[in-house]
């Protein structure tokens, strides 16, 4: 029973963390073995993600009916090569924030079930990855955004108690229009199953209607992706966390938004491509330039680096709107590498936090003279961010602007440029306000708390997760050839939906 | 019946968002609530209004049958979104709550503290 093994296999990135949260919810205040727990489920986890990745490249795209119901019928779960890349992602940014957070959350969050809420968080990330079945999306959304209300709550600091109110109150709102959407799509097509509304859209369903539900799921998952008029809540809650919750949010959350675009708009709403398509790809130059020049202005660690979350929305979505198989192909790279890069910068935000006590790039400085390899792991993933060779942000931009040159949008490969280099600008910023100018007299800014020695194990744990996201920035870098390689196939499965409707619903 | 559900639909959008747009928190957490309600009710509609029939079929029962009665999946579908909304619901409550007792005040004006330039969380 081979097939069975795969079955487990795929359902094992939900079941994991589910046990996680179970098994840490009964250790309810014993920090100790909720963090043993919470990391054994991350490896785990990261393990069955690798095993799932290796099985759909091997053996095309798997698919299991959960209680055995046949296909429209019951909840699907499916991985194609697209899902079991964003799976695996999220399992090893899951690893690297578990391994951080434990020396990086205090006392009183951690009593407070951080773990297993971040243990929930990640099944709802996974099962929105791996479903097949719309509605099925929306619970996972749920179960994804739930969590992070807590997490972006937990502690009850003014500040992010503020930024929860915005936070919460633009994400339901794009759930209550997602769920409309659903509700509709529901009601003119009779299915849930999307490989179903794929294969059954056309037929039953006219293009107007199939516009206005398109647009309706645009909104929805624009709200959760961050992207150009929908972009408000993010730089207004996600640098009010501990930073371990910001740096899981800005690796996985706005990326589940992208993924779900992606999804749709290559499977069920390609009816009219020049439009909707087109529609996103005016969207996503909007949002890189307004991204960049929000971080432009900005002064403080974290909101630097979430405006720039949005500017690079903007590129992942500028693959879906070019709509060709290579375009899509870099925005799968595009995703790799920036859920990487993005993570990691944060965590080198929380290192320098600990370090100088702030957040603000003025009061802070002089850290490239104190800790240098610190330096080094900022300057990697900033780099990489910017574009510059041979890291693997450069690959990414490069994919992505050689097809629009390709397909003459000038214009959009114009905006694309022009972010890329005032990324560069504010992370030469804050290279040069955190690292390279000298700590400025303290009597100015008032006396933060600084600690210039951290125990040893400190280190080792905050450095750990910080120098292994690095070297997989660098290796992208340096061997884009294979994760390109990846990248192009995975984009490939996605053009070609009639694939995908037979790997689930059978041969018919 | 379908008539008389749309414009509910539609009343329900509409103040929602009215509430949405006003300065105070609790009357957004309202405005969310009816916003949810509009979406599970617009199912509800959707799914095609029938009585009178159970959702059973004898298995000798012509494909007409079908036809007879409602379709249940709507209904299942609000169902499961009615229990979140009600965890969401009582999560946004518990929330502005704090949020009065930190700010001191439950007007949205107040809370601009994590948009401003220069803010020091």
């Amino acid at each position: 029973m081979a097939a069975t093994g795969v079955h487990v296999l795929l359902l094992c990135p939900v079941l994991i963390p589910l046990l996680g949260a179970i098994f840490s919810i009964f250790g309810w205040n014993r920090r100790r073995y909720q963090r043993t727990v919470l990391v054994v489920g991350m490896a785990l986890l990261l393990a069955a993600a690798v095993a799932l990745l290796r099985v759909v490249s091997a053996e095309g795209i798997q698919s299991v009916q959960v209680g055995n119901w046949p296909a429209p019928f019951g909840i699907t779960f499916v991985a194609d090569l697209f899902s079991a890349i964003m799976v695996l992602l999220g399992a090893m940014m899951g690893l690297a924030v578990a391994v951080y957070s434990f020396i990086s959350i205090d006392v009183r969050r951690e009593s407070f079930g951080y773990y297993p809420l971040f243990n929930t968080l990640m099944m709802g990330v996974s099962g929105a990855f791996l479903t097949g079945d719309l509605f099925n999306m929306y619970v996972w959304f749920e179960v994804m955004l739930i969590s992070s209300f807590v997490l972006l709550a937990l502690g009850g600091e003014r500040a992010q108690l503020e930024g929860s109110i915005k936070y919460v109150t633009l994400n339901l709102l794009s759930s209550a229009v997602f769920l409309a959407g659903v509700g509709i799509l529901y009601s003119v097509v009779g299915s849930l199953n999307m490989a179903d509304i794929a294969r059954l859209m056309s037929a039953r369903v006219t293009e107007g209607i199939a516009l206005t539900i398109a647009m309706m799921f645009l909104i929805a998952f624009g709200i959760k992706a961050a992207i150009f008029p929908m972009f408000f809540w993010l730089p207004a809650s996600y640098h009010t966390p501990p930073v371990a919750v910001s740096a899981i949010f800005a690796g996985l959350l706005t990326k589940v938004g992208v993924y779900s675009l992606i999804r749709v708009f290559t499977l069920i709403f390609v009816q009219n491509p020049g439009y909707t398509h087109g529609a996103i790809a005016i969207l996503a130059g909007f949002t890189m330039i307004c991204g960049v020049l929000g971080a432009a202005a900005q002064m403080e660690f974290r909101r630097v680096l979430s405006f720039h979350i949005i500017s690079q929305i903007g590129y992942m979505i500028l693959g879906l709107g070019f709509f060709t198989p290579l375009a899509l192909a870099g925005s799968v790279f595009y995703l790799i590498h920036h859920i990487i890069v993005k993570t990691n910068l944060f965590l080198v935000s929380g290192v320098v936090h600990r370090l100088q006590g702030t957040y603000q790039l003025k009061p802070l400085g002089g850290l490239y003279k104190r800790h240098p390899l610190l330096g080094l792991l900022f300057l990697i993933p900033a780099m990489s961010l910017a574009g510059v060779p041979p890291l693997s942000g450069f690959w990414a931009k490069f994919i992505l602007i050689r097809e629009g040159l390709e397909l003459r949008h000038y214009l959009l490969v114009a905006a694309a440029l022009v972010t890329s280099i005032l990324t560069l600008y504010s992370m030469s910023k804050i290279w040069v306000e955190v690292f390279w100018k000298d700590k400025p007299e303290s009597r100015v800014f008032g006396g933060a708390p600084i600690a210039h020695r951290l125990p040893r194990i400190v280190w080792v744990l905050y450095l750990a997760p910080i120098v292994a996201l690095a070297l997989c920035t660098v290796i992208i870098g340096l061997a884009a050839e294979p994760v390109f390689a990846l990248s192009l196939r995975a984009a490939e499965q996605l053009m070609d939906p009639q694939a995908y409707i037979e790997a689930i619903l059978g041969g018919g | 019946m379908q008539a008389v559900l749309i414009l509910t639909v539609g009343i329900l959008y509409a103040a929602g968002i009215y509430m949405m747009m006003r300065r105070s928190i609790v009357k957004l957490i309202i405005g969310l609530g009816l916003l949810g309600h509009a979406a599970n009710l617009l199912i509800f509609t959707a799914g095609g209004l029938r009585r009178g029939a159970p959702a059973f079929i004898d298995p000798d029962q012509s494909a007409a049958a079908l036809a007879q009665i409602a379709d249940p999946i709507p209904q299942a579908l609000i169902l499961t979104a009615i229990v979140i909304g009600f965890g969401v619901q009582a999560f946004s409550i518990v929330l502005i709550r704090r949020v009065y007792q930190v700010n001191g005040n439950d007007d949205l004006k107040h809370m601009r503290s994590t948009d401003e330039l220069g803010s020091n969380p």
